[in-house]
């Protein structure tokens, strides 16, 4: 087991207190917390070397610039990248996403292509697809789920044609925390001719991942739901697409040469990082990643998964709970459920009553609580700072709404 | 815990006029997609054109249902113009509990529905006027 104690010490916000009760945070698959080591390092970029980057001479701007590509060495290594030219800065994953609409989408899906995604998809990796199919007159095509809350692998299998062009799947469900097998995924669609596209979104923070391995063409993440900054998210593409990609926004710093009435691009990375980046953000960002690498992602996975069955047992004891979960060897560190006399957002107030966060509500997975035949959830999301008393506060508070409403 | 007063929780155990209306009137949908709260008010007026009965059906959280039934039964002698006219702090001083920002449309989604409903009502009198 990873040292909790030494863990939350690290996290400032983990230490108020509301009626005498400290903050638990359940709510890591929204967002996660910042280590002192990460909102340090913001005040430190801004005390001693704000400047922007890729522009000046003078000693702070190259400090920048030098601390902003240290970060981009270090995010290759964590997912295995080839080249840094690989690793594109953007806001969000939302945004990583949209850039591969906006561009390798744009140049590619005619009418008549297929784009597949699952039912699992966050509404940041269905609605840009949706907006270019219709747009493009491309067929889009849904995996469905099987009544364990995993992949209907057989039925992908099955969606794969000669017209498919993009896979654009997630790693890990936000809503019912599903690991989905995306190295077979992207096997089978690259027997097809098919790109894919993994939202890592919400993986990235809770296991390795691995391009090279994996082999996907593109793949989007955040830095804020891994300790990070919000406002940094991460594209993954293959050099060899980049290459071939246009631009996605055009103005400063992604240009070579510009004249009056036109201009020639940068080469990637550059040549998707239009405009003035978050330079604090990713510079911080870096110190999220080497606090994950001190922990280490393995120790994270398996302290989350003794939470997550030690969470399961306890709340399945309740009649009136129901879990959404798969087989525990497909489970990460998501625990949805609903109470039957309880509606989703009055769990969450009656856990905020204890201070205690989760969500409550949707998770910006309409579609699959459209599946699941629920309107809305109740979401625990564990990260490497939850312990054991944090799931036995979540107890109590779950006995609270039982005794206010059944 | 304040939110979830006696009153708050004895209307969303035992809902005032949570009933179908026959031939009714004036009728709403609303819901917050975002939580899955759902409404439907519907109403009849007497021959002053005054709201005479009133039903609702919904699915959602304690506080949305509350609310919306709480609310029916001050709707009953109004009329649609009224209706339409009513403020928020009405319904925040009708539950007597502090709202935060999160829920907010969960305790207004009642008041809106009946607007809804009473807006059409409103309009398909001045179509008929015409």
């Amino acid at each position: 087991m990873i040292n909790t104690t030494q863990i939350k010490k690290d996290f400032p916000i983990l230490k108020t207190k509301k009626d005498g009760k400290p903050l638990v945070f359940l709510d890591n698959g929204a967002t996660t917390q910042k280590p002192k080591q990460v909102i340090n390092a913001i005040t430190h970029f801004y005390e001693t070397c704000n400047a922007n980057v890729h522009r000046g001479i003078y000693d702070i701007s190259q400090k920048a610039t030098e601390l902003y590509d240290e970060t981009r060495e270090l995010t290759l290594k964590f997912i295995n990248a080839k080249s840094i030219n690989e690793i594109i800065f953007t806001r969000n994953a939302t945004e990583s996403i949209n850039l591969v609409a906006y561009t390798w989408g744009d140049q590619n899906i005619s009418a008549g292509d297929e784009i597949i995604v699952s039912q699992f998809e966050h509404h940041s990796n269905l609605v840009p697809w949706q907006v270019l199919a219709a747009k493009k007159k491309a067929k889009l095509k849904i995996i469905p789920i099987n009544s364990d809350y995993t992949l209907d692998f057989e039925a992908y299998k099955k969606l794969l044609t000669k017209k498919t062009k993009l896979v654009a799947i997630t790693a890990m469900s936000n809503t019912t925390g599903t690991i989905i097998p995306v190295k077979k995924i992207i096997e089978e669609a690259h027997k097809k001719n098919a790109k894919v596209l993994v939202d890592a979104a919400q993986s990235a923070a809770h296991q390795k991942t691995d391009v090279k391995k994996l082999n996907c063409d593109f793949l989007a993440f955040s830095a804020h739901k891994m300790l990070g900054p919000t406002g940094v998210g991460i594209l993954y593409a293959k050099e060899s697409l980049l290459n071939k990609m246009p631009p996605f926004l055009y103005g400063g710093d992604m240009i070579k040469t510009v004249s009056n009435q036109c201009a020639k691009f940068a080469e990637p990375s550059q040549k998707y990082e239009a405009g003035s980046p978050n330079v604090a953000g990713v510079v911080a960002f870096a110190e999220a990643i080497k606090y994950l690498n001190k922990v280490g992602l393995k120790n994270i996975e398996k302290h989350e998964k003794e939470l997550l069955k030690y969470a399961i047992e306890k709340f399945s004891k309740y009649p009136e709970v129901k879990i959404f979960a798969p087989p525990l060897a497909h489970a990460s560190s998501i625990l949805t459920f609903t109470l039957s006399c309880t509606h989703p957002h009055d769990i969450a107030e009656i856990f905020n009553s204890e201070n205690i966060a989760i969500r409550a509500g949707q998770h910006c997975t309409e579609p699959l609580h459209n599946t699941l035949k629920i309107p809305a959830s109740a979401r625990i999301s564990f990260y490497l700072y939850n312990t054991k008393q944090d799931v036995d506060r979540a107890e109590k508070a779950l006995k609270k709404c039982l005794t206010i409403f059944a | 815990m304040d939110l979830y007063s006696e009153i708050i929780l004895d209307h969303f155990k035992n809902p005032k006029n949570k009933r179908i209306i026959t031939c009714p009137d004036a009728q709403a949908n609303e819901d917050n997609p975002m939580c899955g709260d759902k409404i439907k008010i519907e109403f009849k007026l007497d021959k002053k054109g005054k709201v005479a009965e009133i039903g609702f059906d919904g699915a959602g959280c304690a506080i949305s249902q509350a609310a919306t039934s709480m609310l029916t039964e001050k709707l009953i002698g109004k009329t649609p113009e009224q209706i339409v006219k009513m403020d928020n702090d009405a319904i925040y001083k009708m539950l007597g509990i502090e709202i935060s920002p999160g829920r907010v449309k969960c305790a207004l989604l009642g008041l809106s529905t009946a607007k809804a409903a009473a807006k059409k009502l409103i309009n398909t009198h001045k179509t008929h006027a015409k």
